[in-house]
């Protein structure tokens, strides 16, 4: 038994060493730029594949070449690094948060189909390590050296990203970076060359880990993504911005996997759950992790909210009617295309409720999305029941994981929140994927058909309609109610919140919860809809999809998230119908996108208005 | 109005020994003041002195390390703000904190609405509720006439009486302002204070501000409170602390470059 | 010879709001100018347009002959222009030691070269605290700090924005003198100023600025005689 936990401790801890590589690199890119590099998963990924090219060009049965193949691809990570800085991000330093993970995630798009194109979708197994393929004999059971080796790697680098932060000039101007860059700047130091090299760094941390990696596993096109939610977790539980907390969460994670996939293996995610859940409550801002203090952002001035004029309340009218009115006219094979973008309409503006008066950005959206189907599909498998129960059973069960993951959520805001919800959407996505027995993992569950009232395209058009409008309507009654203020209010200012008797986390708590709920339905309709549920349907691109909508409608406006789900949905059908490499084009239309404005649709349309109006002199 | 009139002896707001350190950094330790209602009193000293965790600790922002706070009797030492609040603590905040995507009029309505209790109501439009008690709100400090402007595009001087309107919703027992004249001109300073003592006077609140400005100091508090290195080094009317030497030594100086001329 | 700073016709927006509208004055070498007016006049954005932090729209800037206007922040910086910003900003996280290595520049041809020492020397406080964070320093403390680290860029025109705001009256007198200090050193400073008592202790000439546009330059002692002035622009 002793032996037994020995050996998945050292388990545990080999593995921790490349979560901590790739986890303190996000860790110190974040302190300086106040990105979130989405892509960290994806410059991990390339590491593994690009050491398994060259390790085999350079020979992978000498150590020089297995050594120096790893070593070559962290280099080569960290140049693509610099790239991407230079070439992307850079020019989206000013774009709020929001738009800068978006177009990080732009570019795991496209690394995804750069990978596919280069590699091919097939698993690469990697070369084991010259000199360290053999056992070493540990309390009578073996153990491969390399994890060993592993093992020290850890350290050895935490060790030395302490000197260098602590000892030398560059880390003193990155640590002062972190606090001001622009006072950084204002005394004389080159932020541009600063910034480069700190991401270029951080990239070469991720390509080390992903290398290193490859004699323990496959480099897989999967692993981009599973392994940046794994770091979110690592970094919201060992504190964003403290490499040393980065550390100790690697090492925590990965014990506890090492220890669940033995004990446990179907709720390895749920330990890793519980344990995030517990450091979050103790120290909502990580093990060793501080209150975000220094430059709060210029907190963006939020434009006034207004209801509706009548201009804009008849135009409403009118479009109902007229939706109402079209099957009449229409051919079935619109009536399906329109009951789908009705579908998304309320799935975004459930989304737009918590993030635009809410101010709660959610990156993992589709878990409620994701969880009102499967709701939905499991009371029509398991129960057996007909469509209507199903349907109010997709939102309770949406609903209460809002409750739970929100719980947490709220807790943390900005990019904290952000990543925290990704790492649950990924929790719920990884169930959906791996409780074979309950949810047919990949195959999905199929079989999920309407009640026989609703089985014409017509009828379940109009059911969508009544349920989608009345949805969207009813979230813009709220938005306008005390409760809709009292969520403004707390993302407003929380401390003039609190100081006139508002709990802000509660209000917020509940608009997590609403929210939920309205994906939820959106969720069991899209269910019933296409007749069969998959794990896709919670996955992070169908989160980006929501995002995207709103984004692009604008956030700040109630009518926005209507505007964009139309215009979004329609638009990402045909690029897939268009091109093999859909998620390549979709990649580089986010990332143009976020290049050319910066500041949001809306905003660029309103800087491009100011522009053409006789500006000067008007205060 | 129905506001009982309370005795001058009896403190609105008692405060014995009251402690808190940072790390190692002892920010306040063991200081002890009254306020009575309807007075003015000024909490100044050098920075660093302990002002504004004094100040957080009263607002609930910050949980104190030891001592006590009684509001009209009633302990509120480790409360949250929003408790602190439904007991009838007003406050504003050295950079003023308002809504930025209300109007002027919603500001205040929004401190009414949750007066009353009424934030959990998701279906009622929240525009129609207490108007009209926001605008006579309003009204006293000044502002009605730019209710229907957007907070975020106000002048600084005008945010910081729409604070001063929010703060006095719950109809406060006890105000506390942290530095109400940070980063404006000097008449509109005294235009400020001026306003705010005759509300005091008028409706019997006690005020507790800090401030940095001497002239403001000096003109408007009954009594002033002297920080230094988190402990009280002196305490009583206005002359008497301008004349102070000790007060002079550590804070005032001697007068020649700023204030108190 | 011509001024160390001249800036004419200069035009700066913080989104639509139109701040500075035409600002001009020059400084000359070794000088002391106070820029004044009332909080939102446009004296901290003529501050930083000149560092570069605000982009002008329009207008030219001036540095010893050299044109500024447009460049990035380090490149103004080291060409020899310190800045001392209103909210002090030091790094808090480091120490007062690292907080002056990160302003350190090579040493510059007609401009005091500043060690760490020399700063020291002018306040002797700093050099008691060498190894402790900014963040555990008082206010005033963090004040003196962020200047010394603005210092060891060798800069030969520093520029103080507010530097008394906020500040205790025994410190904004330890300020004054510091001010006149650096001044006999050689320095030219330009600073921003409400307090007309602390201007007067240590310019020796004044702009008033007031939305946007300069109303009034002269001596320190034409403005304290020129009643109108003060109290139409400084409402004092």
């Amino acid at each position: 038994m002793l032996d037994l936990i020995l050996t998945q401790t050292l388990n545990g801890l080999a593995s921790a060493s490349s979560l901590f590589l790739v986890a303190s690199g996000l860790s110190i890119i974040f302190g300086v730029t106040r990105i979130v590099n989405f892509a960290h998963g994806s410059l991990y990924m390339l590491g593994a594949y690009l050491g398994w090219t060259l390790v085999a060009w350079l020979g992978p049965a000498s150590p020089l070449g297995f050594w120096g193949g790893v070593v070559l691809a962290a280099l080569l990570v960290a140049g693509i690094g610099a790239l991407i800085e230079i070439a992307i991000l850079r020019r989206i330093y000013p774009a709020p948060e929001l738009f800068q993970l978006l177009a990080t995630f732009g570019v795991v798009l496209m690394i995804q189909d750069i990978a596919l194109a280069v590699w091919g979708p097939e698993d690469k197994l990697g070369p084991r390590a010259p000199g360290f393929r053999s056992f070493v004999i540990l309390f009578d059971s073996r153990f491969p050296s390399y994890e060993l080796l592993l093992i020290a790697i850890g350290p050895a680098v935490l060790a030395l990203l302490w000197f260098l932060f602590r000892k030398t000039r560059w880390g003193t101007l990155v640590r002062a970076a972190t606090q001001d860059r622009e006072m950084v700047g204002a005394l004389g130091v080159n932020q541009r060359l600063l910034f480069t090299s700190v991401f270029a760094f951080g990239a070469g941390l991720a390509g080390l880990g992903g290398a290193l990696q490859l004699p323990r596993e496959a480099a897989t096109l999967h692993m981009d993504l599973s392994m940046i939610a794994e770091v979110f977790v690592v970094v919201v539980v060992g504190g964003l911005g403290s490499v040393a907390g980065a550390y100790l969460a690697a090492v925590l994670i990965g014990v506890l996997h090492a220890f669940g996939i033995l004990i446990f293996p179907k709720i390895t995610l749920v330990l890793v759950f519980l344990v995030m859940a517990v450091v979050l409550v103790v120290k909502p801002y990580g093990l060793l992790g501080r209150r975000p203090a220094g430059q709060p952002r210029a907190t963006a001035v939020e434009p006034l909210l207004r209801p509706a004029d009548r201009a804009t309340k008849r135009a409403g009218l009118l479009a109902l009617l007229l939706l109402a009115a079209l099957p009449l006219a229409a051919p079935d094979s619109l009536l399906l295309i329109l009951t789908e973008l009705l579908i998304f309409t309320l799935f975004a503006a459930s989304l737009h409720f918590m993030m635009g008066p809410g101010g709660l950005a959610s990156f993992g959206h589709a878990a409620y999305f994701g969880l009102g189907a499967y709701g939905a599909a499991l009371a029509v498998k398991w129960l057996g029941a007909p469509m209507e129960p199903a349907l109010l059973f997709a939102p309770f069960l949406a609903g209460i994981a809002g409750v739970v993951f929100g719980w947490f959520c709220v807790r943390l805001s900005g990019v904290y929140l952000a990543m925290l919800t990704l790492a649950f959407a990924q929790i719920a996505w990884a169930t959906a994927f791996q409780w074979v027995e309950l949810t047919g993992g990949d195959n999905g569950i199929l079989g999920v058909w309407p009640s026989a009232w609703a089985v014409s395209k017509t009828a379940f058009y109009y059911l969508a309609l009544a349920i989608c409008a009345a949805c969207v309507l009813l979230l813009r009654v709220m938005i306008f109610s005390p409760l809709g203020y009292g969520l403004r209010a707390a993302r407003d200012n929380a401390l003039r919140a609190e100081a006139i008797g508002i709990d802000t986390m509660r209000v917020q708590w509940a608009a997590f919860a609403i929210a939920a709920l309205a994906a939820g339905v959106a969720g069991g309709l899209f269910a019933f809809f296409k007749g069969s549920v998959f794990p896709t349907y919670l996955a992070i691109p169908r989160s980006v999809d929501a995002l995207l909508m709103v984004l692009l409608g604008g956030v700040q406006t109630v009518s926005g998230p209507i505007v964009g789900a139309f215009a979004y949905a329609g638009l990402s059908e045909q690029l897939a119908k268009l091109t093999l490499y859909w998620r390549f084009a979709l990649g580089l239309a986010i990332v143009l996108l976020v290049m050319l404005f910066p500041r949001g649709l809306v905003g660029g349309f309103l800087a491009w208005r100011e522009r053409l109006g006789p500006g000067a002199g008007a205060r | 109005m129905s506001a009982p009139a309370p005795s001058a002896a009896a403190p609105v707001l008692a405060v014995r020994d009251l402690a808190k350190s940072f790390g190692g950094v002892h920010a306040v330790q063991g200081v002890s003041f009254t306020v009575e209602a309807g007075r003015m009193v000024a909490l100044i000293g050098p920075n660093g002195a302990g002002k504004t965790t004094c100040f957080n600790m009263l607002g609930g922002q910050l949980r104190p390390d030891r001592g006590e706070i009684a509001l009209k009797g009633r302990s509120i030492a480790g409360l949250r703000p929003r408790e602190i609040w439904r007991l009838g603590v007003g406050r504003t905040f050295q950079i003023t904190a308002t809504f930025s995507s209300m109007t002027v009029r919603e500001n205040v309505q929004m401190a009414l609405i949750s007066d009353a209790g009424g934030i959990w109501s998701p279906f009622r439009a929240a525009r129609a509720q207490h108007a009209a008690a926001a605008e006579a709100l309003l009204a006293q400090v000044g502002m009605l006439e730019q209710a229907e402007r957007a907070c975020g595009v106000l002048a600084y001087g005008d945010l910081k009486r729409v604070e001063l309107a929010v703060a006095l919703a719950n109809r406060p027992g006890l105000l506390l302002m942290d530095e109400p004249t940070a980063g404006m001109a000097p008449r509109e300073r005294v235009a400020l204070m001026a306003l705010t003592a005759r509300i005091a006077s008028e409706t019997g609140i006690a005020v507790l501000f800090t401030e940095h400005d001497m002239d403001v100091v000096f003109a408007h508090a009954d009594r002033v409170i002297v920080l230094d290195r988190g402990r009280l080094l002196a305490e009583g009317p206005a002359e008497a602390i301008r004349q102070d030497p000790q007060v002079r030594a550590v804070y005032l100086g001697s007068g020649t470059v700023s204030g108190g001329h | 010879m011509s001024a160390l700073l001249a800036i004419a016709g200069l035009d700066a927006y913080y989104g639509r709001a139109h701040i500075l509208q035409g600002v001009g004055f020059d400084m000359g070498r070794g000088e002391v100018l106070a820029l004044m007016g009332r909080n939102g006049a446009g004296k901290s954005t003529t501050m930083k347009a000149v560092m570069g932090l605000v982009p002008p729209a329009g207008g030219t800037i001036r540095f010893d002959g050299q044109r500024i206007e447009g460049r990035e922040p380090f490149a103004i910086a080291r060409l020899g222009i310190g800045y001392v910003p209103e909210e002090r900003r030091i790094f808090s996280e480091l120490t007062v030691m690292e907080n002056l290595a990160v302003g350190r520049r090579p040493p510059r041809e007609g401009a005091p070269h500043w060690t760490p020492d020399r700063l020291f020397a002018l306040f002797p406080n700093l050099g008691r605290m060498r190894d402790r964070p900014g963040g555990a320093m008082s206010g005033g403390e963090q004040q003196m700090l962020t200047i010394a680290r603005t210092l060891m860029g060798n800069p030969r025109l520093l520029l103080l924005d507010e530097p008394s705001e906020g500040l205790a009256p025994v410190i904004v007198e330890a300020m004054a003198a510091t001010i006149l200090r650096l001044k006999e050193e050689g320095m030219s400073i330009l600073l921003s100023e409400q307090n007309l008592h602390f201007a007067g202790n240590v310019a020796d000439r004044a702009a008033i600025i007031e939305k946007g546009v300069i109303r009034f330059t002269g001596t320190m002692d034409a403005l304290k005689a020129n009643e109108a002035v003060r109290t139409q622009y400084l409402s004092v």
